[in-house]
């Protein structure tokens, strides 16, 4: 692991001073440190300082709360605190199971809901630096994945610069439902959708995220409606517990009779980014989800799906997950 | 690499003496103990950056507090291991994939490997070596005996702080559930059945133990 400076601050302002002191010098927050610590011992994260923003969690950014706006998850809420929080399993279960489902015991104890979200691909030629190409890590290397052995990559979302796969769970929930993130730095604070948050790589795949330097998420605000109550994270995955998934759907229903009023969906494991899947969405309203609606809706997700060789299966995989995902959530007894 | 990165790296290892200095300086010192560690020191005269300033803090492991003064790349189980001596949690992957490092932080479980030291400062860890009391064995170490629940043995102790948080949580209710809040400790030898069986045995005998 390369030297850094530690430095721990008390709160906000002071984390994003610290930041903005920092100049060009690499910069990393540290809560969890699930990710962080990890790919700092791998050196593909050099960080020179490292802010560790942890004893803010007994602030307001610590907590989960319900208002009138909805559900409120501080950023530094434990992924287990979220998963285990009784309001969360009963309003927004699709938070809560993605939550569950994403990673150890020990991990969910660890990892933050902010950090959760900036979680970096687990692409094997991101993770090991003696692969020259990458231009995740190194911009303008090339991409070793796209003739590599590229089954757990992306199939949506992908560029002829990358296609590692977005690899959390937490990220889905939120976009499903319409979540807003809210973010801080030393130039002020300002809120996002948190569809705006992930960037497709395109021709910049070092570029994950709309964060500017030193901005730090505080929160995230998921919106209170109809759908929330119906949904459901359903998760394929090469083993039945502690895997990534290859492919997954969070999926929430606002039913009318049987009939969908609105349909939120998005897909995890198959994309670069966490992925809405607005096609599917629009194909379902008005309908009764059966077999066939549910089948129109996942063809129409993966309409623009591109394999690249060994992860061909997962367009097919993907399409009966969300198949499943939807008629499991179209039964569900609320 | 350079001899000096490793010195820097392992600042510990670069004197002779000093697992044994520190072994009897923890298994005698009824105040705090206070590891310091001089190249490290060095270190951060070597560099004008800065980069390489010991970090101190104090840190409560097993109920006794420490003074600490290291390098602030040092994990928390490197500092266990390298600089206390307590070798009970171990390095598997060292990349919170195989649990072995499981130990636990103001009572809740967490991997050891991805936790920096500094960044627990304050905080209490219990460790293995926590568990007995006055010669007693924990029920879940006793259960683990009592179930053949390991062959080798590399991932028991992180196997077993993993379960006692694992029945703390109420995550111990069914089989089931059991293995689902177990996946993160691994073991090679496959002992899963007998580990299921040891945490179901050792979860009522661990809750009529809170209650006395």
């Amino acid at each position: 692991m390369r030297p850094f400076v530690y430095e721990r601050v008390g709160d906000w302002a002071a984390a994003t001073q610290a930041a903005g002191r920092l100049g060009s010098a690499p910069a990393s927050y540290l809560a969890g440190g699930t990710t962080l610590v990890d790919l700092m011992r791998l050196e593909v994260m050099r960080p020179e300082r490292v802010i560790d923003i942890n004893a803010l969690h007994d602030s307001r950014y610590g907590r989960i709360e319900f208002g009138q706006n909805g559900l409120r998850l501080g950023a530094l809420v434990r992924m287990a605190d979220a998963a285990d929080h009784p309001g969360v399993q009963r309003h927004c279960p699709v938070i809560a199971q993605a939550l569950q489902l994403a990673a150890s015991a020990q991990i969910r104890n660890m990892a933050s809901l902010g950090g959760n979200v900036l979680q970096r691909t687990r692409c094997t030629y991101f993770r090991d630096v003696s692969y020259a190409a990458c231009n995740k890590r190194n911009p303008g290397s090339g991409c070793a994945a796209l003739a590599g052995v590229n089954r757990m990559h992306a199939v949506l979302g992908g560029s002829d610069h990358c296609i590692a796969t977005y690899a959390g769970d937490f990220a889905q929930a939120l976009i499903a439902l319409g979540a807003s993130v809210d973010l801080i730095s030393a130039d002020g604070a300002r809120t996002i959708p948190f569809a705006k948050l992930h960037r497709q790589p395109g021709d910049t795949p070092d570029q994950e995220t709309t964060l500017r330097p030193g901005e730090l998420i505080v929160s995230f605000t998921v919106p209170a409606a109809p759908w929330t109550r119906r949904s459901l994270y359903l998760k394929v995955r090469d083993r039945q517990s502690y895997e990534f998934a290859l492919a997954s759907a969070a999926v929430a229903l606002d039913l009318d009779d049987g009939a969908v009023r609105e349909a939120r969906i998005a897909l995890g494991g198959v994309s670069t980014v966490p992925w809405r899947a607005a096609e599917a969405e629009a194909a379902l309203r008005g309908k009764t989800i059966n077999d066939q609606t549910a089948m129109a809706a996942a063809d129409a997700a993966f309409a623009g799906a591109q394999g690249r060789g060994h992860n061909d299966f997962k367009i097919e995989l993907g399409k009966r997950t969300l198949r499943r995902a939807l008629r499991q959530a179209a039964a569900l007894e609320i | 690499m350079a001899d000096d990165d490793i010195a820097a790296k392992n600042p510990q290892r670069s004197g002779t003496n000093r697992r044994r200095f520190l072994m009897a300086s923890v298994s005698s010192a009824a105040a705090p103990a206070f590891v310091r560690a001089a190249t490290a020191d060095a270190a951060a005269q070597r560099n004008s950056s800065g980069a390489r300033l010991p970090a101190d803090f104090t840190l409560t492991i097993n109920g006794r507090d420490y003074q600490l003064a290291v390098d602030p790349r040092t994990s928390l189980l490197d500092l266990l291991r390298e600089h206390l001596a307590l070798t009970g949690s171990k390095k598997g992957c060292d990349h919170g994939q195989c649990g072995a490092c499981t130990v636990l932080l103001d009572g809740r479980r967490v991997l050891s490997c991805l936790t920096l030291a500094v960044a627990a400062q304050g905080r209490a860890v219990t460790t293995i070596e926590g568990l007995a009391k006055a010669g007693a064995l924990h029920p879940m170490q006793q259960a683990f005996i009592d179930h053949d629940a390991f062959q080798c043995g590399y991932c028991t102790p992180g196997q077993i702080m993993s379960a006692i948080a694992c029945v703390n949580e109420g995550h111990a209710e069914t089989d089931a559930d059991i293995r689902e809040s177990m996946s993160g400790n691994l073991c090679r030898c496959a002992a899963y059945p007998n580990i299921v069986a040891a945490v179901r045995q050792a979860k009522p005998v661990m809750k009529t133990a809170s209650r006395d």
